[in-house]
């Protein structure tokens, strides 16, 4: 039956059964990673097409609206800050071209640094056990409760001013226990399971065991436990800044926001200033959300019957 | 409903300890490493007031006689761990001389109470909605539309408090934009003020509410998926139970439990998300004494507020890993759980 004469139904179904073969391509996934690339696209483009020294202060107008809008003191937007300006006259859109990847790339670093650890240490407590395995889990138990926030609160406002690269160093700190709990219960129950007691009857050696029969079958999960740990890692970034900590003199998604509560742009209705920030914030949140639930398909086949 | 074993209640016990411990020495540590002198910061605070300081030596030394820190680092640190026991973390140093535990009981009040009225809020709508995602007989509307809401759910809630700040408090003024009662009213138990801090309340909680529910919705739904084809939910379709009380009594009953283990992981991130919501709203509460500790440096403040969190995450996530198997029989406590 050729794919003309379906009925949309039919075709639903067919499209549905062939996503059944390879789970890595399923929407949720492709349009997380689009969102994604997306803001990507926009911080290596813009680098190219845009005169980035408008992010210094004063280099631009103050408070001009986006194009086709109008400030309270009715200026109108121009084309040469198409998103307007802010309060201190910097033009928005290089201070997103800087900004946006600049966010991701805490989150990416942060949580990259924190899966490696996750992974090794995971794998230690899971196989090794014993005392090893003690030390870990209760660390990996007490770290777990103690919100990260607080803490860098504290190293932040007692250190001053950090760079990008510290924030995401500081940060990891915080995102390898999840990962370590998680990979340690997996080593824990594959273990037990056939495949790795046939691979240890038939000799092979630990690191085979771990790296050729385990992590295929972790990779999934390692996936997720990252797309976490990148959230958990921007959600910190995001909220250090908010409260006027982190970097102060590099761009962010989070202290551009900062700076707009604390000018007062909610009441003097400037919504470009904090809202543009606050949308790419969404977007990127929103795709790491998609690419979990993507992710999750890959896992576990019982929720993919429900999409 | 068993008895705690002896080992594994130990267990927690200490994991709580050593989690309060390890959070207060951290707090401890840090400023401490710090080339930043508080003392420094106190006189310059005087300075700034009075336009110059004479006998500033004098002065330091005295200050940092007062603030204890003087003495040698290891008592510097007994004198604190012993402290922080008993909740006496000195004086505010913007504040001074008030008390920080006098500060933290002020502002604690207002954060537990919206923490605690939009958790019971969000457990309950985002359970339902993740049951009723999964159910076959809710209504196609019911399984479209709430998996696009939760699309939203994946952000914090203080992206979603500048929005709708922005659409309700700034646009169309139907809520106060910032604080948590009207300074027009006297606080007390009379009408206007309960009101008044439910009117000022409402935003903040809601900012909270849209974002937070999604988390429990999706446990919700992959919990029943698993419940969905139990035997015993089989039986009562064949037994002719109405589908509804199969829903409530059957399904929802037995799928919701393990969601309250959830909620042990979830709280620290609620909790830091709470104090970000405060500060933009700027409520009363811990978020807003934080906010304003870390602009004037009152470092007493800042390690008060961090550790009292910390305790109440601590203590909430030794509660519910202790109470659990009292609601859930089916979980027997094992020594190295």
């Amino acid at each position: 039956m050729s794919t003309a004469n379906m009925t949309r139904a039919e075709r639903r179904q067919a499209r549905r059964i062939r996503r059944f073969d390879n789970p890595w391509l399923n929407p949720k996934l492709i349009w997380g990673a689009g969102l994604l690339l997306s803001i990507i696209f926009i911080g290596i483009v813009g680098r190219f097409i845009w005169d980035l020294d408008l992010v210094f202060t004063g280099s631009s107008p103050l408070k001009l609206p986006p194009l086709g809008f109008e400030n309270l003191r009715g200026q109108l937007g121009v084309m040469a800050h198409p998103i307007g300006t802010d309060g201190g006259g910097r033009d928005m859109l290089a201070m997103i071209i800087i900004g946006a990847p600049n966010t991701l790339f805490v989150g990416l670093l942060a949580s990259l640094i924190g899966m490696s650890i996750g992974i090794f240490l995971g794998f230690s407590a899971g196989f090794l056990g014993g005392r090893i395995d003690d030390t870990i889990r209760v660390s990996a138990d007490v770290m777990i409760t103690i919100p990260p926030l607080l803490i860098l609160v504290v190293f932040q406002s007692a250190f001053g001013d950090v760079t990008l690269t510290m924030m995401a160093l500081l940060i990891a700190g915080f995102v390898w226990q999840s990962p370590t709990r998680l990979i340690r219960a997996q080593v824990l129950s594959m273990k037990q399971s056939g495949y790795v007691q046939m691979a240890q009857l038939s000799g092979a050696s630990t690191t085979h065991i771990m790296f050729r029969e385990m992590m295929p079958n972790l990779v999934p999960y390692l996936f997720g436990s990252f797309i976490a740990s990148v959230t958990t890692s921007i959600v910190t970034a995001v909220g250090l800044e908010v409260l006027g900590l982190g970097p102060q003199r590099i761009p962010t998604l989070g202290r551009t926001i900062y700076e707009a509560i604390n000018a007062g742009a909610l009441i003097q209705n400037l919504w470009w200033w904090w809202g543009i920030p606050t949308l790419l914030l969404g977007v990127i949140f929103i795709g790491l959300l998609l690419i979990n639930l993507g992710l999750d398909e890959v896992s576990n086949p019982r929720l993919r019957r429900l999409s | 409903m068993g008895r705690i074993p002896r080992d594994y209640l130990i267990n927690r016990i200490v994991t709580l300890v050593l989690t309060v411990l390890i959070a207060a020495t951290i707090i401890w540590i840090i400023p401490r490493l710090s080339p930043v002198d508080p003392a420094e910061i106190a006189l310059g605070r005087m300075a700034a007031g009075a336009g110059s300081v004479a006998n500033s030596e004098e002065i330091l030394a005295q200050l940092r006689a007062n603030m204890g820190i003087d003495q040698p680092l290891f008592i510097q640190y007994l004198k604190y761990i012993s402290g922080a026991l008993v909740f006496d973390f000195g004086l505010s140093t913007a504040a001074f001389p008030t008390p920080v535990s006098k500060l933290i009981l002020n502002a604690l009040p207002w954060t537990m109470g919206l923490m605690i009225l939009s958790l019971l809020i969000t457990f309950f709508i985002g359970n339902l909605l993740g049951a009723l995602m999964v159910w076959d007989r809710s209504p196609k509307l019911v399984k479209v539309a709430i998996p696009a809401a939760m699309v939203f759910t994946s952000i914090p809630p203080i992206l979603s408090g500048l929005l709708l700040m922005w659409i309700f408090a700034a646009k169309l003024q139907w809520f106060p934009l910032t604080g948590a009662y009207s300074i027009f009213v006297e606080p007390g138990w009379t009408w206007e003020f309960v009101t008044s801090v439910l009117h000022h309340g409402f935003l903040p909680a809601l900012s909270i509410v849209v974002v937070t529910f999604g988390f429990w919705a999706l446990g919700m739904r992959g919990l029943m998926i698993t419940v969905q084809g139990e035997d015993y939910v089989k039986l009562a379709e064949a037994k002719g139970l109405r589908p509804r009380y199969i829903l409530y009594r059957y399904m929802i009953r037995n799928a919701i439990l393990p969601q309250i283990t959830a909620f042990a992981l979830k709280i620290g991130l609620l909790i830091a998300g709470q104090v970000l919501v405060e500060r933009i709203f700027a409520y009363n509460g811990m978020g807003k004494l934080l906010y304003d500790a870390i602009l004037n440096q009152d470092f007493p403040v800042i390690q008060g507020v961090s550790y009292v969190i910390i305790l109440i995450t601590a203590l909430s996530v030794f509660l519910v890993d202790l109470l659990y198997p009292f609601i859930d029989p089916r979980i027997r406590h094992e020594a190295n759980a």
